[in-house]
């Protein structure tokens, strides 16, 4: 089977680096972006669209255009945290399909550890942002706001700790074999559980890791990938959404994937049980199950028992998930997760993830980032990518 | 019961807010309704974010709400808990429970409005478990 597509993944990078003591932010993105160039057989000559979120200095993509000697006639700088860069991908599509451009480069970086930036405390946006004076005096954190959708999915369904404990086994199982992985040590259901609460359900080990780094992709046009051989992936699906508090009315037992989900789903003209394997985004373990539910992997509320027994685990369970460790284990650079999601994706497609947990003859893989909160306002991006000849 | 809160932040305040801010005040929680949909909405806002009409007035709320989610923060110097309070109104708000016993909250807990002195001279609405 061919299917059409619009556009292709002809090159990624993923930042080596989880710890960037002596590179400038400008500097990883460029790197990044000269690796994932490299890795498509281009130059940053080739480039005529940049794609960039709010991590990138300056006045949207300028600043780093210039840095980067970039010459471009089309730029998207659409900031929806984490979730920004699968976004892009979806928005270079459009722009590839329109002619404005073709070869569209998306890069992020950033050093939250080597700045040492606290992720405890509550961003002040002063008194411009409308919701600033109604949330930001009660403490919201990354981690409590997280805290209380996990606290309601297990009011409503019955989800246990040690459930959502086996989305980091899983991804533990996978990182042992990543040396670049951050954590490596494979963990069970006990370790996480019987690591520290940080703030009610969650225990440290539901949490991601913070790193520093980077990546990069490169999005061309059909044309220009048939000059580039069988590496480049097929883009089949995109769909994005912004969920919020919708007034008062709220509900954190689901995300904004059950909108992106489908989109992307229906675009692609391939249902789940196609999907050979998912990046799934991972800034908790509670996002992983609220969103295998809401892309339709299992149904609404019974995410718990889908993840449990390893389920997750390349070679063992029915959907792996997060080959590369994710950010659970692997890296979150600046805290923004949604390239990594789309990289070790397209690993998967090439044959090229660690062959302890490349996913045998993978065909098709979708990619979720999610970026915000999920318990006020969050950005949800899907796309469903193709192996070379899918 | 008693333990040692954490201070409250300044809220942000703005011309949209600010009949909010003073009513809290005076220990009263006001909600904004629009006259031409009929429903509330919070925030408040201007403009009904649910039909767009400009025509929104403020009511007294009864300040009494269940809980709908909340997260105990046990990391830092001072446990907090966090949550969404659904209240008898319809509408969520994010605040703080207070006066409880963190180990004790529940979803569905029944709780009514009770106000903290913020950093500065501001009253911040919060709440603590129905008596």
């Amino acid at each position: 089977m061919s299917r059409n597509s619009k556009a292709y993944i002809a090159g990624v990078y993923e930042h080596p680096t989880r710890k960037a003591v002596e590179q400038t932010i400008p500097q990883l993105h460029a790197e990044s972006a000269r690796g994932a160039l490299q890795d498509a057989g281009l130059t940053m000559a080739d480039v005529d669209g940049y794609f960039c979120a709010g991590d990138a200095p300056g006045l949207g993509g300028l600043s780093m255009a210039e840095y980067m000697g970039l010459d471009v006639k089309y730029t998207d700088s659409t900031e929806t945290g984490g979730s920004s860069y699968v976004v892009h991908v979806g928005h270079a599509v459009n722009a590839i399909a329109m002619g404005k451009c073709s070869v569209a480069l998306i890069t992020l970086a950033g050093r939250p550890r080597a700045e040492g930036i606290a992720t405890l405390g509550p961003r002040d946006y002063g008194n411009i942002l409308p919701d600033q004076g109604f949330e930001s005096p009660y403490g919201p954190v990354v981690t409590n706001q997280y805290g209380m959708a996990a606290m309601r999915h297990m009011y409503e369904y019955g989800t246990t700790s040690e459930q959502l404990a086996w989305v980091k086994v899983a991804a533990s199982h996978h990182a042992q074999h990543n040396e670049h992985a951050l954590l490596r040590d494979v963990v069970t259901v006990e370790d996480v559980v019987n690591s520290p609460v940080i703030t009610d359900p969650l225990h440290r080990l539901d949490c991601c890791v913070i790193t520093d780094g980077g990546g990069a992709l490169v999005i061309v046009s059909p044309e220009i990938a048939k000059t580039l051989g069988d590496r480049c992936s097929k883009i089949l699906g995109h769909g994005e959404a912004i969920k919020h508090l919708n007034a008062g009315n709220i509900d954190l037992t689901y995300t904004g994937a059950v909108k992106s989900g489908p989109i992307a789903f229906a675009e692609a003209g391939v249902t789940q049980a196609d999907i050979d394997y998912v990046s799934i985004y991972d800034s908790f373990t509670i996002t992983v199950l609220e969103t295998l539910e809401d892309l339709g992997f299992c149904e609404k509320g019974q995410g718990g028992k889908f993840v449990s027994d390893g389920n997750l685990i390349s070679g063992v369970g029915k959907l792996p998930f997060n080959t590369d460790g994710g950010g659970l284990c692997n890296n979150h650079p600046n805290n923004r997760g949604g390239i990594t999601k789309v990289i070790e994706a397209v690993r998967q497609l090439r044959g090229e993830a660690h062959p302890k947990v490349q996913v045998p003859d993978c065909t098709l893989a979708l990619a979720h980032g999610t970026g915000g909160s999920i318990a006020t306002r969050m950005g949800s991006s899907t796309v469903i990518l193709g192996r070379n000849d899918a | 019961m008693t333990q040692a809160e954490r201070t409250y932040p300044e809220p942000s305040i703005n011309m949209e807010t600010e009949a909010y801010w003073a009513a809290a005040k005076e220990g009263k929680l006001i909600l904004k309704k629009c006259n031409a949909c009929g429903k509330t909405h919070f925030y408040p806002r201007a403009i009904c974010p649910h039909c767009q009409s400009s025509d929104t007035q403020w009511y007294d709320a009864s300040g009494k709400g269940t809980i709908y989610s909340y997260s105990v923060m046990r990391r830092g110097p001072t446990p907090y808990a966090i949550a969404f309070v659904t209240l008898e109104e319809g509408v969520s708000m994010m605040t703080n429970i207070v006066d409880c016993d963190y180990d004790a909250l529940a979803v569905g807990q029944a709780v009514e409005v009770t106000f903290r002195a913020t950093e500065g001279d501001q009253a911040l609405p919060v709440f603590k478990p129905a008596t």
